[in-house]
């Protein structure tokens, strides 16, 4: 049944339909183990939905959905807790499955939040909130975790760490990835496979691919395809410290 | 010392009280009051049915209830209106039809006050052991259910997402919210049942820190406004219903002293 013991999720020709109208129509992508796949695109483009087929939340109306995945974990985009209920981080860290609290500890640690165990969810920023949200997925151990704009409100300093720390949690725990990101600079350099969305697949590729694709740069414009090359320019090369080139 | 009817009504109160308080905090949770209310409205036409076609009053209730929370869904798929304008919709509709039918069977004698507001006279022992058993099953049921129900209370993607199946415990929760009605609304009454449901979780929240502990206070809050109602309800010969929930409302009001204590110490 499964011809690759690497493979999670493949979609095939899949697509949202609602009222009438595709949100997203025809896309196709396999997460595999070890590697992170990140999707692109403008608002709308239907990046969450599509996050959302691969999790199983919603069903596809066309094509075909396997997901061979035994544990998923998800980081959604935007999620509000209703000031109704009483709930501390150590409560939402255990919400989908038992996790005893050493490793609780340790996860919050890795997203550097570990202080705020006891805190109740609604006094958190929205920065320190999205860290629990992270650190509740990693503690989960899952074999597949989707993020969608996992750091959105995170401190400068703190994006960086974040991500280094999904490419670390990537090869650890050796689960597949799927990310959607705003972050041009981290998709380039760090994820594997490169979907660009655009209410259908535009393009898809390696990184280094997919910039010198015409749709990529039609989609996200002359300026920021050019700095991404130059950033892909880098690996290369070396430069001085005066700013010029190595041998 | 006291009467029998009295016991019997403690009793029973007692066991709606503790199956109250968790599904009370999820009422609360879900800001689900007028879905319960849409419910315990309903609940006075599955009575005056049970009278009609002589079926166990429980029972009767519980089925329109649960006709009624499908209708809603269903309701809700085909029409543009928005939820709260069903639920008004469904339970000024059903008590409607409840008080017609009502007129219709003037040969039967009916206390249409103890069908509103509880009659603590009406309860018999067999009732007793309805509640409890009910009750218990009720409880059982939440347990098994909890982890996805919390989970998807909290975010519904999240807990769909992870494996949690919230559409099923969703769908049974609505079922297990019509059990409870059923099986107080003898004591409480039509009108009333939704109060006994959200006001010990309201004073739970004001005075709590976890889900958890949300959920003992409630239960406990619940079984002292049931008890100190009968009682009072005993002395000053008032209805069940009102008595249970006008005590409840104080405590309420007792539990929001901390709460402002609270608030004065952290301004210094």
């Amino acid at each position: 049944m499964n011809e690759n013991n690497n493979l999670l999720v493949r979609l095939k020709d899949c697509g949202v339909q609602k009222s009438s109208k595709w949100i997203v129509k025809g896309i196709s992508l396999e997460i595999h183990k070890g590697k992170i796949v990140t999707l692109i695109g403008p608002n709308g483009s239907g990046k969450t939905t599509t996050a959302k087929m691969a999790l199983n939340i919603l069903k596809s109306d066309e094509g075909s959905i396997e997901n061979y995945s035994t544990k998923m974990a998800y980081v959604p985009q935007k999620i509000s807790i209703d000031w109704t209920m009483p709930l501390r981080v150590i409560d939402f860290m255990n919400l989908t499955s038992h996790i005893n609290k050493d490793e609780i500890i340790e996860a919050l640690e890795l997203t550097g939040v570990q202080h705020l165990i006891y805190n109740e969810i609604h006094n958190l920023s929205g920065g320190e909130f999205q860290r629990v949200l992270i650190a509740r997925a990693i503690a989960k151990k899952p074999d597949l975790l989707v993020l969608d704009e996992p750091v959105q409100g995170v401190d400068f300093n703190g994006e960086i760490a974040l991500y280094n720390l999904i490419k670390e949690i990537c090869t650890k725990l050796n689960c597949g990835i799927l990310l959607i990101s705003h972050d041009l600079h981290f998709v380039m350099s760090a994820t594997d496979h490169v979907i660009c969305l655009n209410g259908h697949i535009c393009c898809s590729g390696s990184p280094k691919s997919i910039v010198k694709n015409s749709s990529y740069i039609e989609l996200f414009g002359e300026h920021n395809a050019a700095t991404l090359s130059l950033y892909q320019h880098e690996h290369d090369h070396s430069h001085q410290t005066d700013g010029s080139v190595k041998n | 010392m006291f009467d029998d009817f009295f016991i019997r009504a403690l009793v029973a109160g007692v066991g709606i009280a503790i199956v109250a308080g968790p599904l009370g905090c999820l009422v609360i949770w879900r800001r689900l009051s007028y879905f319960g209310d849409t419910l315990s409205h309903s609940a006075l036409l599955g009575v005056t049915l049970a009278y009609s076609f002589s079926l166990n009053i429980a029972f009767s209730v519980f089925v329109i209830s649960a006709v009624v929370a499908l209708l809603l869904v269903s309701l809700q798929k085909r029409t543009k209106l928005a939820g709260d304008s069903l639920l008004g919709l469904l339970a000024h509709s059903t008590l409607a039809i409840g008080l017609v039918l009502i007129g219709f069977l003037s040969y039967i004698r009916f206390d249409l006050m103890g069908l509103l507001f509880g009659d603590i006279l009406a309860v018999t022992t067999a009732d007793i052991g309805l509640v409890w058993i009910g009750g218990s099953i009720i409880l059982i049921i939440l347990y098994f259910i909890w982890k996805s129900l919390f989970s998807a209370t909290v975010n519904y993607d999240l807990s769909a997402a992870e494996g949690m199946r919230p559409e099923v415990s969703n769908f049974i929760f609505t079922l297990l919210l019509a059990g409870v009605i059923a099986l107080s609304i003898k004591m409480i009454g039509a009108l009333l049942i939704t109060g006994l449901l959200l006001i010990p979780a309201a004073i739970a929240r004001n005075i709590s820190n976890s889900p958890r502990q949300m959920i003992v206070i409630a239960i406990l809050s619940g079984i002292l406004s049931v008890v100190v109602g009968l009682f009072a309800s005993l002395e000053i010969n008032t209805s069940s219903g009102p008595s249970i929930i006008v005590v409840a409302l104080l405590l309420f009001i007792i539990s929001l002293v901390p709460l402002e204590i609270k608030g004065q110490l952290q301004k210094r």
